[in-house]
């Protein structure tokens, strides 16, 4: 085990790099974290849309969440794999075309955790924010997004983990993530394929309950914070 | 192709949702056991399962598992399909961990006086367990449940890495075959998309006819 480890403990955490695309356990870290960064603004947008009074804005942000809730992430993985190089006219690397694709996804879950944080302050929030005069936007701006978004951390701590788990299956088209590693370490090695894998598998298994402990661990502490009991 | 692709995920999506409810049925009860090794072995059982991706999940039942699966219980499975046997052992197991929290939930928002009174009123606690107590958690558990049957409907695609000739396996070979791209793609992305409306259809309408709280 040490020597497997010693072999190929460095493909597992970094995938070819320094002389290739960074792979491994970072390259998997990195596209979740890019990936949930660059689907933020968008789900902003449509989470926004979500709560609008203005039916078709309503509609269209509707349609998008839903559809894209519907679709399995290999599905519109395999679309940016054939849309994108088409769109921008040129040749697209593995890990962008994924990115594109989670970014997509990912924008539809975290709209509807961004409009069900708005849904869930207290009516008079608004209506006290509009008796002082402030428009729309103002409200929105300085007093139901603050209030929404600290709520929504925890949620959004888990939708974390669900794209480090969704990531996964960006290997399918070669991006060197962490389940590409352990697919490149069994063709080198061919035996001994379930300890390849079970190392995979601890990897995500530990820094996905490490997150969502955390998410627990927060939660309840905004819990107490909004029944007063925090210190 | 196409036909039997969708088959192919319909059936997936079937055996998993009913082996994997079964599976959650069975947890539950065995959780129910007083001893602190049971718990601890479901409590990790549910941990590894919620938080490793499902991929990689498959991967190790399909690659792995052959390694240490006794042989007599290998050569049955290799008799049939192997793919979809794999892909149906560990799409069942990755869903019954989350079906078994749903209804564990469930439980837990039954308050501890409905056991209290149907003790009281003479039942056992089996009895309590069977006529009082899950009737009541089941419907609790309702809606989750579907949401996770949803999720593992679009999870059921996921099993094309190994080779089982489900929707999405089928549209990469039409479109390696054909390169009619495009047509193929919104063909199968229409698919998808109206057998999931119809399964949300479904439970939303499971969820009207077996409403939380009966006073509604």
């Amino acid at each position: 085990m040490i020597d497997f480890l010693q072999t190929y403990g460095l493909i597992f955490l970094v995938g070819s790099w320094p002389n290739g695309p960074l792979g491994g356990f970072a390259g998997t870290l990195l596209l979740a974290a890019l990936g949930l960064a660059g689907a933020f603004p968008f789900a902003l947008l449509i989470g926004i849309a979500r709560t609008s009074s203005y039916q078709p804005i309503k509609m269209a942000s509707t349609v998008w969440v839903y559809t894209f809730r519907s679709i399995p992430l290999i599905m519109i993985i395999f679309w940016a794999y054939f849309l994108v190089p088409v769109l921008i006219g040129m040749e697209v690397p593995p890990f962008s075309t994924a990115l594109c694709a989670i970014i997509v996804y990912e924008s539809a879950f975290l709209a509807e955790i961004i409009r069900a944080g708005l849904e869930s302050l207290p009516k008079g929030q608004i209506e006290a924010a509009r008796a002082v005069g402030l428009g729309y936007f103002q409200t929105l701006l300085s007093v139901q997004l603050p209030q929404a978004l600290s709520n929504m951390i925890p949620s959004l701590l888990n939708q974390f983990v669900s794209t480090i788990k969704a990531t996964s299956i960006a290997y399918i088209i070669g991006v060197q993530e962490a389940a590409f590693s352990a697919q490149q370490i069994n063709s080198i090695e061919l035996t001994g394929t379930l300890r390849t894998y079970l190392i995979l598998a601890l990897f995500y298994f530990f820094l996905c309950a490490l997150l969502s402990r955390l998410a627990r661990v927060l939660e309840r502490h905004l819990q107490n914070k909004r029944l007063g009991l925090a210190a | 192709m196409l036909a039997t692709g969708v088959a192919v995920t319909l059936r997936l999506f079937v055996g998993a949702l009913v082996c994997g409810f079964a599976m959650a049925l069975l947890l539950s009860a065995l959780n129910l056991i007083p001893s602190r090794i049971v718990r601890a072995v479901i409590a990790l059982y549910v941990e590894y399962h919620r938080n490793v991706p499902t991929v990689v999940q498959i991967l190790v039942w399909y690659f792995g598992m052959p390694e240490v699966l006794p042989r007599a219980l290998r050569l049955w499975i290799n008799q049939g399909n192997t793919e979809f046997s794999f892909a149906l052992i560990a799409l069942s197991l990755n869903v019954s961990a989350y079906y078994y929290e749903d209804i564990r939930s469930g439980i837990k928002a039954i308050a501890g006086t409905q056991v209290e009174a149907a003790r009281s009123v003479g039942l056992g606690a089996m009895q309590a367990l069977l006529y009082v107590v899950l009737p009541q958690a089941v419907r609790y558990a309702v809606p989750p449940i579907i949401n996770r049957s949803l999720i593992l409907f679009k999870d059921t695609s996921l099993a094309m890495v190994i080779g089982v000739t489900e929707l999405t396996y089928q549209v990469k070979k039409i479109e390696n075959a054909t390169f009619q791209t495009f047509q193929i793609f919104i063909i199968s992305t229409l698919i998808y998309l109206c057998l999931s409306l119809l399964i949300a259809t479904l439970g939303a309408q499971m969820a009207r006819r077996y409403p939380a709280s009966f006073r509604r």
